[in-house]
């Protein structure tokens, strides 16, 4: 009788509903596991190895890679760039992505399709080939720098510093801005805009003081990705920077493949991954704890 | 010149003619509500006096003044929407100060003025809430409190008790009419429900397809409807097709389905304006509303009928009867006496002056009150 029924006064109800959920979540949750907590769990391990030039890796524990980059400026200058060009990216990307949005959700179909997939259409091109592109158009021989010695300037060499980095960054970074505003601008009742033109507001004020707010917790996950995927970017900063304009992606790959010196690149890597978690983590707190009792 | 007047405005959306030559004048302190089933155009009317919606062609007037091509956010219309449309991210007492705020008025009388709306509206101790805090009937009397407070020439309602439950809507209901009887503000609701235009409202204007086919009170609306359409979308009412036999005096004789039934044969005037008398050969539709049947014993009234459905409808009785016209609706009033039992037999009876008389054939459309949702 009781196997029949879902009543919940059952006593086999409550812990089959406990279950549930765990069982149903496992296969990802293991898959997960295996493919993204493992290979951290070795390099958090690789990272604390000691590295011999002459023997290589050895199976010592020192923490003397951590004290390595922590005091050295060389490696604290590239974080700080790193860091620095990620946070620009990503107040670019909120200056053109969330206009953009909003734009993008009062257009009417099929306008609004066709500017949907051009938004979206980089991320069908690999970043690679978007970072070459990228280099052939401002190169010294490039089409800019044809444009300015025709024009009587002289050549700019533009290609291998931070603006180019960011440039190329915002491209590849703005539809992972756009989509989440998109999103959450599709969400919005169309009449609260129309309530707040209704009593006097203009479309700026009724932009800035009723759209903007509901629309922020889009803008938030927007620039979270934006600026976690820019301070880890690896194929900008390395065909763009180049040699000169290291940031923390290239050196890692330098430490592997260059020097050889795995244990470092590991501690660099980590060091990375633990510096964007807490600059992330601080950035939603900050942003969401205002919003959170308004908007739920 | 009337405080709002509609005058000949039409909408057009591509071939399509949303709202056509709709014309109305609205006094001063009076409530409206536009009535009809959905895609009648009501809203787009609507729409079109708060100024989200362009006219396509005739023009607009606010107590004198053209507002005809006047922006949205400087025509000072309330309006109550049908979500209510409060703003998720600030509190009751700045939703309700946000009209007051975008009018530039000063911090210390702001403050009063709002809280004496949400006074208006029993709100006063949640001023410090959040939208989400409240519930369906209290978001409702914030975006009635937010219209209301920036004291607009013309308030408007679009369906605005359409998402409460049927207890809290007519609660509502009588508050809404108190409110405005209160502040005297002009104005106009749109609705689909004839119960809520009906208890409220001073006139009530019904739109079919675009055009206004009645502007009249709501009791004259009920008691006389202009179309067909109006008599079975406002209410129930038994239509019986018929054939005008003869005309004498005062009084005609329609055979209906071969049952001869007398009538006033001035009543056509009144149906469809199309006045005159009517003559014989004339083909018509009665109307009988359920509550003017009466039933009478077996063997007495006008017709005999047999009882093949009964509803109870709390203070009222329902019946289907069965008779040479096919299946009549009669209500009587739950008097406490015992119902009639299926398939007893009885007599229907009516007086002749409850009957409506339509001219012309009865169009085989679908019953208008279910298409309504």
């Amino acid at each position: 009788m009781a196997a029949v029924t879902s009543s919940p006064s059952s006593s086999a109800a409550p812990g089959n509903g406990r279950w549930t959920p765990l069982f149903l979540a496992g296969p990802a949750a293991l898959l997960f596991a295996a493919l993204v907590l493992t290979p951290l769990v070795l390099t958090a391990l690789l990272s604390f190895n000691e590295f011999e030039h002459a023997t290589g890796r050895t199976h010592g524990f020192t923490v003397g890679h951590y004290l390595a980059v922590l005091t050295d400026e060389y490696y604290l200058e590239i974080f700080l760039r790193t860091f620095r060009v990620a946070a620009l990216a990503t107040a670019i990307c909120v200056v053109i992505g969330v206009p953009e949005a909003y734009i993008l959700s009062r257009m009417r179909n099929p306008w609004r399709s066709v500017f949907l997939l051009v938004v979206l259409a980089p991320l069908l091109v690999s970043v690679v080939v978007r970072a070459f592109g990228w280099s052939m158009l401002l190169g010294p021989e490039g089409p800019i720098n044809a444009g300015l010695v025709a024009l009587g300037f002289g050549r700019a060499r533009m290609l291998y510093s931070e603006g180019t980095v960011i440039v190329a960054l915002v491209h590849v970074m703005l539809p992972f801005m756009v989509i989440p505003v998109w999103t959450s601008l599709q969400k919005l009742d169309p009449s609260i805009e129309q309530a707040a033109l209704s009593f006097g507001a203009s479309r700026g004020t009724a932009i800035v003081r009723v759209v903007a707010p509901q629309i922020l917790p889009g803008i938030l996950s927007g620039s979270l990705i934006v600026f976690g995927l820019s301070a880890s970017a690896f194929a900008i900063p390395g065909l763009l920077g180049g040699r000169r304009l290291k940031m923390v992606a290239t050196i890692v790959y330098d430490q592997y493949l260059s020097d050889l010196n795995w244990p470092m690149g590991a501690a660099v890597a980590v060091l990375l991954l633990v510096a964007n978690l807490i600059i992330m983590l601080t950035y939603h707190r900050v942003v969401e704890g205002h919003y959170r009792r308004r908007l739920g | 010149m009337s405080f709002l007047e509609l005058r000949d405005i039409t909408k057009t959306y591509g071939t399509l003619n949303a709202v056509s030559d709709v014309t109305l004048s609205v006094e001063k302190g009076e409530f409206v509500s536009l009535l009809g089933p959905s895609g009648c155009g009501k809203t787009t009317t609507l729409q079109m006096i708060a100024g989200f919606v362009d006219v396509t062609s005739g023009s607009i007037h606010l107590d004198g003044r053209d507002i005809t091509r006047a922006k949205a956010n400087t025509r000072g219309l309330g309006i109550v929407f049908q979500t209510y449309a409060l703003f998720p991210h600030m509190t009751v007492f700045d939703n309700v100060s946000f009209g007051l705020e975008m009018q530039r008025v000063p911090k210390s009388e702001r403050r009063a003025r709002v809280e004496e709306a949400l006074e208006l509206v029993h709100l006063a101790p949640y001023a410090g809430r959040y939208p989400r805090e409240l519930s369906g009937g209290q978001r409702q009397r914030v975006a009635l409190a937010r219209a209301i407070v920036i004291r607009p020439p013309v308030l408007l309602l679009d369906e605005p008790l359409s998402n409460l439950d049927a207890k809290l809507r007519e609660a509502m209901q009588f508050e809404l009419r108190d409110i405005q009887r209160k502040v005297g503000t002009t104005t106009v609701m749109v609705t689909h429900d004839q119960a809520e235009a009906f208890s409220i409202s001073d006139r009530v204007v019904v739109m079919e397809a675009g055009r206004i086919t009645q502007i009249d009170q709501p009791y004259r609306i009920y008691e006389h409807p202009q179309t067909e359409f109006i008599s079975r979308f406002v209410g129930k009412t038994n239509l019986l097709p018929g054939t005008v036999k003869a005309v004498s005096g005062a009084y005609a004789s329609v055979s209906l389905a071969g049952v001869p039934v007398e009538i006033d044969s001035q009543s056509g005037a009144d149906m469809g304006g199309k006045g005159g008398a009517l003559a014989s050969g004339e083909t018509v539709t009665l109307c009988i509303r359920p509550e003017k049947l009466r039933l009478t014993g077996a063997g007495q009234g006008r017709l005999p009928g047999r009882v093949s459905e009964r509803y109870f409808l709390g203070s009222q009785w329902l019946y289907h009867v069965d008779g040479p016209l096919g299946t009549l609706m009669a209500v009587t009033p739950n008097d406490g006496s015992a119902p009639l039992d299926l398939d007893a037999p009885v007599g229907v009876d009516w007086s002749p002056s409850v009957v409506r008389v339509h001219r012309g054939a009865m169009a085989e459309a679908p019953d208008p009150a279910l298409e309504a949702h």
